[in-house]
């Protein structure tokens, strides 16, 4: 019982790791494959932006922003150092990344000065100052017309026609490797005293900062870290798309994905952020596909947003969570929490522990007596 | 001596003033009790001298430093733990969880590592067994009753290591039998020299308890002394019971 609990989560880990990299070599149909690309460039994206959105509890949607910096960042490079294609743009991927991280420091500077709603506001307008930059700012951008990315795998035979489900396999393996660290970046915070006061921050702020959390820059450096994420998702997904335009790669519907996928598979939680983008990627790329309609998806976001939000308020794996706790004590006698009376103490009973105790000799005492 | 001292405070608020040339001081390692009616300024007190409220006059010392307006946080760091009136925990997090919160640390390494081993594990479990909540360590927070999330924050501040507590209300809507529970508590961190300044309501408690109080009424001190002294001042007893 205790061997399977310990050793369950990463065998079960390793298995859908192996599944994650057979699934291109199983299903290697490129309508698959391509779907497949997509929907783990918004997992790696949805999940470092619950890094910061589901840690603290602000809610930022304006991470198109930092989408489009790390798209139009790849596209500016390539062009200006005539980088021909093939793995040298994904070994970019990072620097991307670090590129809309460093934008996102005085955009998140000016954002975090404010809290909830207006928070949440001022993320869409810095977003739209952006996206009208990219439009504007024609010597950098191009405008409208956009830029061309370099034609990334001649040995794929390219991306009109030749061997398509070869040329998906690059894409596929640096979109997995980017949800990886993603998610390898969210637990290592969780466990992290610095994920534990972005966590405090979440259920009271000042409080938080009155205990010593150091509130300013916890958040600040987690809005980088998720928008850091957003770019590198965006970089790959320009050189995948093949060119980079205004409309495409600053699209506001980015941020509506990236929140209702979170939402959906559980905000604050590791693995829902990933869940919900898959679900809901496959859903819409095969909604898309099947009706050959391309709006078709907005109304299931619709429906699907209010299904989260009135059946499912804290999303599909806490709730699933509680299922599996609540199934677990059936089986036991009384409630999970039970209702612990406070004992009746005399004074003196327990000695409180003193400041040489701890610095001192831990490893004594208390362990033992904790019942369980 | 002094170890708190708050010199000619005021704040107010639009018309309202809250305090109003209010002197008080703490003398350490005792109990005081700070009584008066509602509304007299207690609370705003707590705020002016843990940093949660700017003072529009007057000055704070604590420890021959002066103290005025400094954030809660220095305030917290320099060894000023406080609870609150309506209790503040971190909900969403388990018990475990918010006493590693209050347990902070600023160098890199300690940020990054992790909070569930280590001494302070030990010491954060030491602390909830003393205050007897250690069966609940997984609980989520927000799941404890009222009772229980006071004993809570007691614990989180005490993992801090402070050198002055102060209580708002500890033994507001809390039961007889965890009345005399934290009652019990309080003693037994005074005799190691923690001093405590303790709103509170309940006069049993405040005069079992206290080595001095101090009586407030309309954002001033009207009286001072003893539990027994204070007991019998008129000007206490025309505070409580109306002109």
């Amino acid at each position: 019982m205790i061997t399977a609990r310990k050793y369950g989560k990463p065998v079960g880990l390793l298995a859908l790791l192996g599944v994650a990299i057979a699934f291109p070599l199983v299903f290697s149909d490129p309508t698959y494959t391509t779907i497949a690309v997509f929907a783990l460039i918004f997992a790696s994206a949805a999940s470092g932006w619950n890094i910061f959105a589901g840690y603290t509890g602000y809610i930022a949607l304006g991470h198109a922003a930092y989408f489009g910096i790390g798209a139009y960042a790849l596209a500016i490079i390539c062009q200006r150092y005539n980088i021909p294609g093939g793995w040298e743009p994904i070994y970019l991927i990072p620097l991307c990344g670090l590129i809309a991280g460093v934008f996102a420091i005085p955009l998140g500077a000016i954002a975090l000065r404010t809290r909830r709603h207006t928070f949440i506001v001022v993320t869409i307008a810095t977003f739209f100052i952006v996206q009208l930059m990219a439009f504007n700012l024609r010597g950098l951008t191009n405008g409208s017309t956009g830029l061309d990315m370099p034609i990334p795998f001649q040995w794929g035979a390219g991306y009109q026609g030749g061997n398509q489900s070869i040329y998906n396999l690059p894409f596929y393996f640096t979109a997995l490797a980017l949800t990886i660290v993603a998610l390898a970046v969210s637990w290592f915070i969780r466990h992290s005293k610095y994920g534990l006061g972005l966590l405090a921050i979440r259920d009271d702020e000042d409080r938080a900062r009155g205990l010593g959390v150091r509130t300013g820059s916890s958040k600040l450096s987690a809005f980088v870290i998720s928008a850091i994420f957003a770019g590198m998702a965006g970089a790959l997904f320009a050189y995948f798309i093949g060119s980079v335009q205004p409309q495409f790669d600053f699209d506001p519907l980015f941020d509506l994905s990236i929140a209702l996928m979170t939402f959906l598979g559980g905000i604050g939680t590791r693995a829902g952020p990933i869940l919900g983008a898959l679900v809901l990627e496959f859903a819409q790329q095969w909604l898309t596909l099947y009706f050959t309609q391309d709006g078709l998806y907005l109304i299931l976001y619709g429906v699907l947003f209010l299904v989260v939000i009135l059946l499912l308020p804290r999303g599909v794996i806490p709730s699933l969570q509680e299922l599996w706790a609540k199934g677990r004590a059936r089986g036991r006698i009384g409630p999970l929490v039970l209702p612990v009376k406070t004992p009746v103490m005399s004074a003196g009973t327990t000695s409180p522990p003193t400041a040489t105790r701890m610095t001192g000799q831990a490893g004594e005492t208390a362990h033992e007596e904790v019942p369980r | 001596m002094t170890i708190l001292e708050v010199r000619n405070a005021s704040k107010a608020f639009g018309g309202i003033h809250a305090l109003n040339d209010c002197s008080i001081s703490v003398e350490a390692g005792k109990i005081t009790g700070l009584i008066g009616p509602n509304g007299s300024g207690k609370t705003t007190l707590f705020n002016v001298i843990t940093g949660y409220e700017k003072v529009d006059a007057g000055e704070v010392h604590y420890d021959g430093r002066t103290i005025t307006n400094a954030t809660p946080n220095k305030v917290f760091a320099m060894g000023i733990g406080r609870t609150f009136q309506l209790t503040r925990i971190f909900p969403r997090l388990s018990v475990l969880e918010n006493m590693h919160v209050s347990a902070q640390r600023h160098s890199l390494r300690g940020l990054l590592g992790g909070w569930s081993r280590s001494n302070e594990r030990q010491r954060a479990l030491e602390l909830l067994e003393f205050v007897g909540i250690a069966a609940l360590k997984d609980a989520q927070a927000g799941n404890l009753s009222y009772g229980q999330k006071k004993l809570l924050e007691f614990a989180f501040i005490l993992i801090a290591e402070p050198k002055v507590i102060l209580l708002d209300e500890p033994a507001g809507g809390v039961n007889p039998t965890m009345i005399n529970h934290l009652q019990s508590r309080i003693q037994e961190l005074n005799k190691q020299g923690i001093t405590f300044l303790i709103v509170e309501h309940n006069m049993e408690f405040i005069m079992q308890l206290c080595d001095t109080v101090t009586v407030m009424h309309r954002g001033t001190k009207i009286a001072e002394g003893t539990p027994a002294n204070v007991r019998q001042n008129p000007a206490v007893l025309e505070a409580y019971l109306g002109d």
